[in-house]
């Protein structure tokens, strides 16, 4: 702001001047239902979830094993070349805890997200996807970088060929 | 290819607030009357309109540009809306530059414009919609996930602790409270950051700027209408703006190569080599109080990890020798997205033009100003010489 201004405009308003009704409003709630195709590259991707497998792609120009997998490569501008198919463990590249849920709401108990670098991709192939398994404060502290994580499954007889049809990654070293 | 220098010659902005009784197109009125105004021109003189405004959900209004339309002067006017998430805000009066550069027109009216307050009670699941509706959206994110996993892998690549980055919430927040249209400006510490709300880990309350309505509004002119109306413009040297991959979780998020490509454009028009030495003011966006240590490398105004270095030693506060956010920046000033940006621009413009007051940096005949957003892919950066 110019120090030669002295006047600004605008009328702040609080939260409860629309809970009392101290402020005109029109009120409006969308009911717009959607559904996506998946897509050529990634309806395969589902398919394979629900097979419990994790596939990727692969450009033979750069090299790069990609997951997700896209049917071309952004890098080389060209048709992707093959389908691979890669493990369903991983490393953890980043995470982070939430403690609220998509509405802003407080969670009950916190829950650790992360990207998964999975094995058998290029470096930096990651997923987004859920953590359980490990200890929060220790999540607090950083101890989770580089963790060595495996997917846990939905039930064969659940799955319906969507990103849920991984429930969550634990710990690699738990596995029994 | 340029055929006009460009300058900016007025600006103008309403207060940020959380709830604003004006509606978006009363907002851009009040900026751009304030910025025809203050360049002594009207809407007569304007020859063509760009705006920018950010994800139409927050309005819950699609053909949000043309609702916008009247309110921004552009009634029977060339007239466009640009929009790239975050970094709108900067985008703006890159692609008002362009519009004069060109020769094509030789003034240009730039507003960027937010109203997050519609969405009740709280915006945050408007932004439910910017996610991949198949790979992501049933994993039900929050939007400060992608930020907190950002700002972690930055903290643990560079060996970054939390109350180094806290220092930059306390520090714009303090700047704020100079900035008459400021949302929360503060007197705050580094352990009220680390003792606030844990909303994604890292992320707390405090690191956080906040939901706003606010517009901000600049004029822009070509060199033979900006000597006829003004003794001190302010002149557009740089200008540059990429995007990265939407695969975000393909990539190293540690540091910011996009922003670097930007700010590599805009450097090069600008004939400038040494971006520490040379830029004598910033304005980086800082939604979140990391981000604005992340963007200062990615700028090259400091080594990869070493932002915090630098805010320790108070190198980046109003009186040090790379003062970053003097107007107290979105942490501070407030966060109306598209507006928030348009509002660094502007403090850039009253800083050359020596018109801060009390936020006034010494000597400032070079700035930058920067915006980022998107799903952590676009930097859009400007140069701006007095």
């Amino acid at each position: 702001m110019s120090e030669k201004i002295k006047e600004y405009p605008g009328h702040p308003l609080k939260a409860e001047d629309f809970k009392e009704g101290k402020v005109l409003t029109t009120k409006w709630r969308p009911n717009a239902k959607y559904a996506w195709s998946a897509g050529i590259a990634v309806s395969r991707f589902l398919k394979e979830l629900k097979n419990g497998r994790i596939i990727a792609r692969k450009c033979n120009k750069c090299g790069r094993i990609m997951v997700p997998p896209r049917m071309f490569c952004e890098w080389c501008f060209k048709p992707t070349d093959e389908w691979v198919y890669v493990k369903d463990t991983g490393r953890i590249i980043t995470y982070s805890i939430s403690y609220i849920s998509a509405e802003r709401g407080r969670l009950e108990k916190p829950m650790v997200v992360a990207v998964i670098e999975i094995d058998g991709a290029s470096k930096n192939m990651g997923i987004l996807h859920k953590v359980e398994g490990v200890d929060i404060e220790e999540a607090k502290d950083g101890k989770l970088f580089g963790m060595r994580v495996k997917a846990v499954w939905k039930p064969p007889e659940e799955r319906e060929g969507a990103i849920t049809d991984i429930l969550y990654f634990k710990p690699l070293e738990e596995e029994g | 290819m340029i055929k006009n220098r460009v300058a900016v010659v007025g600006a103008g902005m309403t207060l940020f607030r959380r709830r604003m009784l004006e509606t978006g197109r009363e907002m851009c009125w009040e900026a751009a009357k304030m910025a025809l105004d203050s360049a002594g021109l009207t809407l007569k003189d304007i020859d063509c309109v760009v705006l920018g405004t950010a994800p139409d959900a927050f309005d819950g209004l699609h053909m949000k540009g043309e609702y916008l339309l009247d309110g921004a002067g552009a009634w029977r006017k060339p007239y466009v809306r640009v929009y790239v998430g975050g970094g709108t805000g900067v985008f703006v009066p890159i692609a008002g530059w362009w519009h004069v550069a060109s020769g094509l027109f030789d003034t240009c009216l730039v507003i960027g414009e937010e109203k997050m307050s519609p969405c009740h009670p709280h915006p945050q699941y408007a932004f439910s919609t910017i996610w991949d509706p198949i790979l992501t959206r049933p994993l039900e994110p929050n939007l400060i996930w992608i930020f907190a996993l950002e700002m972690h892998r930055y903290m643990h690549k560079y060996g970054i602790k939390k109350e180094d980055i806290a220092l930059v919430a306390v520090k714009n927040k303090k700047n704020a409270l100079d900035h008459p249209c400021a949302q929360i400006p503060a007197k705050i510490t580094v352990e009220d950051v680390l003792n606030s709300e844990v909303l994604v880990w890292p992320v707390q309350r405090l690191d956080i700027s906040p939901v706003s309505d606010g517009a901000a509004a600049v004029v822009l002119c070509s060199e033979d209408v900006a000597k006829k109306v003004t003794d001190s413009p302010v002149w557009i040297d740089g200008v540059g703006w990429c995007l990265d991959s939407t695969y975000w979780t393909n990539r190293e998020l540690a540091y910011p190569k996009y922003v670097e490509y930007a700010a590599r454009m805009a450097y090069k028009m600008a004939g400038i080599h040494n971006p520490p030495k040379e830029i004598d003011v910033a304005e980086v966006y800082d939604p979140f109080d990391y981000k604005e240590l992340h963007h200062m490398e990615g700028l090259q105004l400091a080594r990869k990890g070493e932002a915090p270095k630098l805010t320790k030693e108070g190198v980046t506060e109003r009186d040090g020798d790379l003062p970053i956010n003097p107007s107290g920046g979105l942490l501070g000033v407030g966060n109306p997205i598209a507006a928030a940006g348009m509002m660094k621009v502007c403090e850039i413009f009253w800083q050359l033009r020596g018109e801060a007051g009390k936020r006034q940096v010494p000597d400032a005949r070079t700035g930058l100003a920067q915006a980022w957003g998107d799903l952590m892919q676009v930097g859009t950066v400007i140069i701006m010489r007095s």
